[in-house]
């Protein structure tokens, strides 16, 4: 029984959330094994042999991997799939594009967003926004699974040291173009791998206000910033920046919240945050409900304040 | 050209379901049921398609019980043309449905399916990508924007870090993302007019389909529950809680 997890990496180095695939792989059981799929990925080839736990690590290589498009993607997992009990992609935008393409190739089910391993063939996962939790059990031969992040450790990224073997890169589908790349430039933490996150609302108002009140305070953190999807939608920040249950799930160490309510949709996406302060005017808004510590007051005058008090 | 759009039957997004005493699901007898907010997203795309002059005709199709006739009549009421129903009381997982999905695209030849990027009951997040793979198609998930020019489609789609822009040819398969569109409001009239408007059903076994479920669900229970917190009178409080009491400053 081997396990294969897909790593999220960016060519030069591999990316957090695959180190908590990682430790989902080992629990099911067997050996684990990275494939890194990209073009001159020697670097995050190596930095994934460095992954404790992993005995084998498969590069492959090519111009068809370069934009990490899905249907090349699942091509080149398709062509290992067959030495492979289970097979695990981190549940990050990349994840979750390419492992249904696997999963309907192989005709199995697949298991979305697992947040525990109970036995190689039964795992947890949420439902309806995380207001249940599902225990399911797969019948099929192979398992195509993928991990939230936030519901596992992260394996140590050094100590190992696996064998990298390198395997011809998959051809191109030839029916999908990579045109370009927006990219948000940002100095901050990634919001799914920061220790503390803090996050606005809509009542921030607009988007200037929102970055001259949650910026400071983010700078003062070292913390990367989040948004609700009503700030989002509203154009206050970045859809990057959405937290919540179609947006980011992450589970930071201190989530501070400013001017969001607290529809279920947003607590589902931080709601194992270890630490939640909620910043609101409102007293009977949802998010008090979940938060260690709740200050009802202006953010516009709170925020500030707790700038200058750290 | 022809867009076909699956919807889903879903309990509605307003509504917090509770776990069974029993383990057994959540309760959702006598709770209000909607159309999936990203099948909503993915209706109102395929319609102003078909108002720019790109489309010429919407197909909504919905896979589950004899209510998700409603669902349908809900599409064409946006302004989808015609709806078809594949009608079964088996429980329906995302691999089982995007094979139905894939026997009704052999049959209609749509040049575009646009579907939600996930449904709100089960978080799977998979129909979109499986019904892609099942075809033979390229796809776009998580898509803002879309662009249709010939016999291709642009598509920027939102993901870790940012956006991205894929062009993929055509027939392709889409998946919706929140801020693609707002869906219009559904208007009296149109709700009567769609209720003349052609339905058809089917049953999985008319389109050679097993949808035999492959996971099977142990149990279902509630999530942890967060323990009650504190107020705090101000600031300085604040502080000193995360500092001393909370130690994550």
């Amino acid at each position: 029984m081997t396990a294969l997890v897909i790593a999220e990496h960016d060519n030069a180095s591999i990316k957090p959330a695959t180190l908590n695939t990682v430790t989902a792989a080992a629990a099911c059981g067997g050996d684990v094994h990275v494939l890194v799929a990209g073009q001159g990925a020697d670097a995050a080839a190596q930095a994934a042999a460095q992954i404790a736990g992993v005995s084998k690590v498969i590069q492959a290589d090519g111009e068809s991997l370069k934009d990490g498009l899905a249907e090349n993607v699942a091509a080149q997992v398709l062509a290992i799939a067959g030495n492979y009990s289970h097979i695990l992609f981190p549940a990050t935008a990349g994840g979750k594009n390419a492992a249904p393409r696997v999963a309907a190739q192989l005709d199995v089910a697949q298991i979305s967003d697992i947040t525990k391993v109970d036995s190689p063939d039964t795992f947890e996962r949420p439902i309806y926004a995380g207001n249940a939790i599902a225990t399911v059990q797969s019948a099929d031969g192979v398992k195509v699974i993928t991990v939230r992040t936030t519901g596992f450790d992260a394996a140590a990224a050094t100590g190992g040291s696996a064998a990298v073997e390198k395997v011809a890169a998959a051809a191109d589908s030839g029916k999908s173009r990579f045109v370009g790349r927006e990219v948000t430039k940002s100095d901050r933490p990634e919001l799914t791998a920061a220790k503390i996150i803090v996050s606005g609302g809509r009542a921030l108002g607009s988007a200037e206000k929102f970055n001259e009140v949650m910026t400071p305070l983010a700078d003062k953190l070292g913390a990367a910033i989040g948004a609700s999807r009503a700030a989002v939608d509203a154009g206050y920040a970045p859809n990057d920046l959405q937290v919540g249950q179609t947006g980011k799930i992450v589970a930071p160490q201190l989530y501070i919240a400013a001017g969001i309510s607290g529809a279920i949709q947003h607590l589902a996406g931080m709601k194992d945050s270890k630490v939640i302060v909620a910043i609101n005017k409102d007293p009977e808004a949802p998010i008090f409900s979940v938060a260690d510590y709740g200050l009802e007051a202006d953010l516009f005058t709170a925020v500030p304040e707790l700038v200058k008090a750290l | 050209m022809k867009v076909l759009v699956p919807v889903k039957r879903v309990v509605d997004y307003n509504v917090k379901v509770r776990v069974k005493s029993d383990g057994t699901g959540v309760d959702i007898a006598n709770v209000k049921m909607s159309m999936n907010p990203f099948d909503e997203i993915a209706v109102e795309e395929a319609v102003r398609l078909k108002e720019k002059g790109v489309v010429t005709e919407v197909i909504a199709v919905s896979c589950g019980d004899a209510k998700c006739q409603e669902t349908l009549r809900t599409a064409m009421a946006i302004g989808a043309d015609r709806g078809i129903l594949v009608e079964t009381a088996q429980e329906l997982q995302p691999l089982a449905v995007a094979k139905l999905l894939k026997a009704l695209v052999d049959k209609e030849q749509p040049q575009l399916i646009i579907l939600g990027k996930q449904a709100i009951d089960d978080d799977s997040n998979q129909t979109g990508q499986m019904l892609a793979a099942l075809a033979g198609l390229p796809q776009a998930t998580f898509a803002s924007k879309v662009e249709v020019s010939g016999d291709a489609v642009n598509v920027t789609r939102e993901v870790d870090g940012g956006l991205e822009t894929l062009a993929l040819t055509l027939p392709a398969v889409i998946t919706t993302d929140l801020r693609l569109n707002e869906p219009r409001y559904v208007t009296l009239p149109n709700i009567m007019k769609a209720k003349k408007k052609p339905l058809d059903t089917v049953k999985p076994e008319d389109l050679g389909v097993d949808v035999t479920p492959r996971l099977k669900t142990l149990k279902v229970s509630e999530p942890p529950k967060r323990g009650a917190g504190i107020k705090v009178p101000d600031v300085a409080t604040l502080v000193d809680k995360l500092k001393n009491e909370a130690k994550v400053i």
